[in-house]
């Protein structure tokens, strides 16, 4: 370093005056970023702390981009062209040392932070507590099952039911290509990858229903994969397993349209297929009000139980989810047939 | 005619290009016949099985295109040199442009092929913003528009393949191969044929990739990731990407190799390493990536190809294929990828900030450092795409670090560049204005990127709009605006002209604030919750989203200036002088547009590349060596060697 040019002591009242107009502007901006509600409502244990790292983030990162912000805009302002300045030269800076040595570090040291910062998030929002319950989640094109294990059976839900308070080991798989189970409110996603048993664990606190989505591309019906997710209190949760594993002959006598009508919205074929009687306008799949017409009860059954083994013109094999004989009870796709069949066969 | 088809050209390459069409019909004819598999329907006559059809659509995205080169007559040279014709080896008949229908052959001169990559880089640029303008009319509401599911994501995925392959990493090839040869002071490229057959393979590329559309089943809908299997078990459009990122991969790696050995053969006497501009710099630095990267992707998509087309299983679990080795090898290109579409932006931004600010850039040595250390971590931190693929556990935390840190190289050159404004005179002409947008708008990019490294928000917002939000900041507020900086910068020398210096900064303006009204927003919407790649979405999102889709058809319009002002300027601007922005790197020191080979005297470089301020610096001389060599030795202080201040 050499000896301090003569124009320093403006140089640093410049210096100075900048700094102050980027301190209130940081301020402004981080009151600002801290006063947007940014995130869905948190429904998990695991959200409170990456909710916060979110806030620390904000916090680390307007001043830096205040920072670039203000120099940018003063040297606009302040070192801009004059006339009769156009054939004048800066003066011949090359370099300064320390100042290099200094916006190397401190970022360095900054990011080491909250890479530090963000690794114990991750431990915290990771740790496994004991006696977790298990649930299994199959992804398929495109529709989500859950399978829980009651005594010695496995049932399936089309649902995801789970209790408040205790956490929930989830195990991801696949049948076809790539998935991504994620609720919003619980903030943890992962994959649903072939072949694998990928898995996570959230632990539910709020009571409610949240939306369940598919965040990685999975074809044709991406938009339409769709779920939802039932926090319940312990004694609810059970009574729910137990409904489940008690299965489907419970559900009450099929009331003939009306049932059916409702069903129709709540297993989701409203997202990819159009029917006039039920208001559902999807395009994915085809279209009901068509392809059904005149079409007997066991054609229809056929088409929701086994739905490749005869494919609509026009449309591929392999896009409407195959599980629908799971996920509903016998009396439930009854219902379904008899609605569908109904209101499609005069035409 | 018949003279016409027999020389080199587009007429001959058409007729080869179906030519080789009925070739490659002939060999999966001939392959099924032997096989004993079907080949048409009902077992004779030409209506062909769709596996048959299949078949020879693919083998002819993949082969044709190479008879399209022959016949364009891009091997003719090396053809005649292998059968022992007599070769000319001083034959210049491939150089300059004397009508608009040079452009349309093969040329051989860098500057010819540095329009030609431009301007085709910039015809796919439209194309893939008018797919980005259907994709936000989709979803300017809830519901389906006009579109249907698989449409939306044709759409989407043709958009970011044109604009990645396409565009952005060919059109700085482009400005490169038209400016580092003059900023070196080299007559032309190292090897000018290979030059021509590189720029050649690009269009072969873009109309494949755009021509998905018309393919039975619609185009590649899987996104520009195209992970397996969902592009494993896709409709046949899925070739048109697999096959048509190969010719685009071979073209950038022949240009990269092309580039290293101009840089490293073929620079001016007196141009040390440390007498290179930062472009040049930034280029070399690039080519590194892509010679070492690129490979890579071409491996992933061969993968799927051979999945594809043969059952190979490669991501078939039950036959012992592993789906996660697709992302690794794949982001182990594209992640350095992201730095090949950055890295040479960076190169131009150090032009235009010295110039402009008439000052010398700020820390030189550690601006080239900076280069090399963000090629060396830009390898070590692909995984970071990973987070919740389902990979093992532990990768993640090395990958966040290596992650955060190549934001230390990143800010050094952004905090460079800010310290080359300070105190400067500075022009705040158009080329100026893009270049301190970039600043500001790709510092928001870096910051949302380190947001995304830290794993537990990755987990969080990955897959969604935030996503959207911060590839948009660092592509088109990052990598866009550098391009416009540089386009504006060198028209003048690129096509002897001045464009308008007003409707310049009405398009960066009018670009400048509808781009924030466009990707801003989407932070929120990704952080609330919405996932990116849906043709549909909860009508929570639905004010933001109308506002977005709003915005960005300003943003589109205001290309449309853009495009006006560069052809309007092209035909009938003043003419511009050899060095309207009194710059110091030798591309200047020639006429606008240069001489057919350059330099009618080499230049010999006497100091550093940015003096400027220093009293009576010049950077390069048109004098002999001998009597142009500096007074001190080599090696000792030279202008450009000071550290400090």
């Amino acid at each position: 370093m050499s000896d301090q040019p003569p124009a320093s002591r403006e140089s640093r009242a410049q210096v100075r005056q900048m700094l102050l107009i980027g301190a209130i502007a940081s301020i402004v901006g981080i009151a600002l970023a801290l006063w947007i509600d940014w995130f869905p409502v948190p429904g998990s244990e695991q959200a409170g702390p990456i909710d916060t790292l979110w806030d620390v983030l904000l916090i680390a990162s307007v001043p830096i981009f205040v920072l670039v912000e203000t120099i940018v805009l003063y040297c606009a302002i302040k070192f801009r062209m004059r006339p009769g300045e156009e054939l004048k030269d800066g003066p011949p800076i090359h370099g300064n040392t320390r100042l290099e040595i200094i916006w190397t570090a401190i970022p360095a040291i900054l990011l080491v932070g909250l890479c530090t910062y963000a690794f114990l998030v991750l431990r915290d929002v990771e740790a496994k507590a004991s006696d977790p319950v298990k649930v299994r989640v199959v992804g398929q094109q495109f529709a989500w099952t859950f399978y829980y294990r009651v005594g010695g059976k496995e049932v399936a839900s089309p649902q995801l039911y789970v209790p408040i308070n205790r956490q929930v080991e989830f195990t991801l798989q696949s049948k076809d290509v790539l998935h991504d189970f994620w609720v919003p409110s619980f903030r943890i996603k992962k994959d649903a990858v072939p072949g694998l048993n990928v898995t996570y664990r959230v632990t539910p606190n709020r009571l409610g229903e949240y939306a369940i989505v598919c965040a990685e591309l999975c074809g044709l019906g991406h938009s339409t994969m769709r779920g939802t997710a039932h926090v319940l209190t312990q004694a609810a949760y059970d009574a729910q397993i137990k409904k489940l594993a008690a299965g489907p002959s419970q559900a009450p006598p099929a009331q003939g349209g009306a049932n059916g009508k409702a069903l129709f919205t709540s297993s989701g074929c409203n997202g990819c297929h159009t029917l006039k009687d039920a208001g559902a306008s999807g395009t994915t799949g085809p279209d009901l009000d068509n392809v059904l017409k005149g079409k007997d009860p066991a054609f229809i059954k056929t088409s929701i139980v086994n739905p490749n083994a005869e494919i609509a013109q026009g449309f591929s094999a392999g896009i409407m989810p195959g599980n629908f004989g799971t996920t509903l009870s016998g009396a439930e796709i009854d219902a379904l047939v008899k609605y569908l069949s109904d209101v499609t066969k005069g035409g | 005619m018949a003279a016409r088809l027999r020389a080199p050209g587009i007429p001959r390459a058409g007729l080869f290009l179906v030519l080789g069409t009925l070739f490659c019909a002939g060999i999966v004819l001939a392959v099924r016949a032997l096989y004993g598999f079907p080949i048409a329907k009902g077992g004779s006559g030409l209506d062909f099985t769709t596996a048959t059809q299949n078949g020879i659509l693919m083998l002819s995205l993949l082969i044709a295109p190479i008879w399209f080169l022959i016949g364009l007559g891009a091997f003719d040279y090396w053809f005649y040199w292998a059968a022992g014709k007599k070769t000319r080896p001083e034959d210049h008949s491939g150089h300059g442009a004397r009508s608009w229908k040079d452009y349309f052959r093969v040329n051989t001169d860098h500057k010819v092929i540095g329009i030609q990559y431009v301007c085709t880089s910039f015809f796919f640029m439209l194309v893939g913003g008018l797919l980005a303008m259907m994709v936000r009319a989709e979803l300017a509401a809830p519901g389906k528009q006009f579109v249907d599911a698989d449409a939306y994501n044709g759409l989407f995925s043709v958009h970011a393949s044109l604009m990645i392959f396409l565009f952005i990493i060919p059109v700085f090839a482009g400005l490169a191969n038209f400016v580092l040869p003059l900023m070196i002071g080299a007559p032309d490229m190292a090897f000018p044929r290979l030059n021509a057959l590189s720029f050649w393979m690009l269009p072969i590329a873009g109309i494949m990739m755009t021509c998905s559309f018309f393919a039975p089943g619609g185009s590649f809908a899987t996104g520009w990731t195209a992970y397996a299997p969902l592009s494993t078990d896709a409709p046949i459009g899925q070739m048109f990407f697999t096959i048509g990122v190969q010719f685009a991969g071979a073209s950038s790696i022949a240009t990269a190799l092309n580039f290293l050995v101009t840089i490293i053969t073929m620079r001016a006497p007196g141009m040390s390493f440390w007498r290179m501009p930062l472009l040049v710099w930034a280029n070399f630095s690039t080519s590194l990536l892509v010679v070492i990267a690129t490979p890579f992707i071409a491996a992933s998509q061969f993968f799927v190809l051979l999945d594809y087309a043969l059952g190979f299983k490669f991501f078939v679990p039950e036959r012992g294929g592993d789906v996660l080795m697709y992302q690794h090898v794949f982001w182990f290109y594209s992640h350095p990828a992201v730095y090949i579409m950055m890295l040479p932006g960076f190169g131009i931004i150090s032009e235009v900030i010295s110039v402009k600010s008439r000052k010398p850039i700020f820390g030189y040595r550690m601006m080239a450092f900076s280069l090399l250390a963000i090629v060396l971590l830009g390898f070590t931190v692909w995984a970071h795409h990973m987070f919740v693929s389902g990979m093992q556990d532990w990768i993640r935390i090395p990958m966040m670090v290596t992650t955060a840190i190549i934001a230390v190289p990143t800010g050094i050159k952004i905090f460079s560049w800010l310290a080359t404004l300070w105190k400067g005179v500075l022009h705040l002409d158009t080329p100026m204005l893009w270049a301190l947008g970039f600043l500001t708008m790709f510092t928001l990019g870096g910051i949302s990127g380190v947001v995304l490294a830290m794993v537990p928000m990755d987990i969080y917002v990955s897959d969604t709009y935030f996503i959207v939000a911060h590839i948009h900041y660092v592509l088109y507020g990052g990598s866009l605006f550098t391009i416009y900086a540089g386009v504006y910068y060198w028209f003048p020398k690129m096509t002897g002209r001045m464009f308008d210096e007003r409707l310049g900064k009405l398009h960066f303006w009018l670009t400048f604030v509808s781009f924030n009204a466009t990707f801003g927003p989407m932070h929120l919407i990704g952080v609330e919750g919405m996932p990116r790649r849906v043709a549909d979405y909860a009508e929570q999102f639905a004010g933001w989203n109308l506002f977005i889709s709003l915005s960005s058809f300003v943003l589109g319009l205001s290309t449309l200036v853009f495009v006006y002002n560069m052809v309007a300027s092209w035909r009938g601007g003043p003419r511009a002088v050899a060095n309207p922005w009194r710059a110091l790197t030798l591309e200047w020191q020639v006429s606008s547009p240069p001489p057919i080979f350059n330099f009618d005297n080499v230049p010999t470089v006497v100091g550093g590349p940015y003096e400027y301020g220093v009293p009576d610096a010049v950077h390069g001389i048109f004098k002999p060596a001998e009597e142009a060599r500096p007074k001190l030795p080599a090696g000792a202080q030279s202008a450009e060697g000071h550290e400090g201040v």
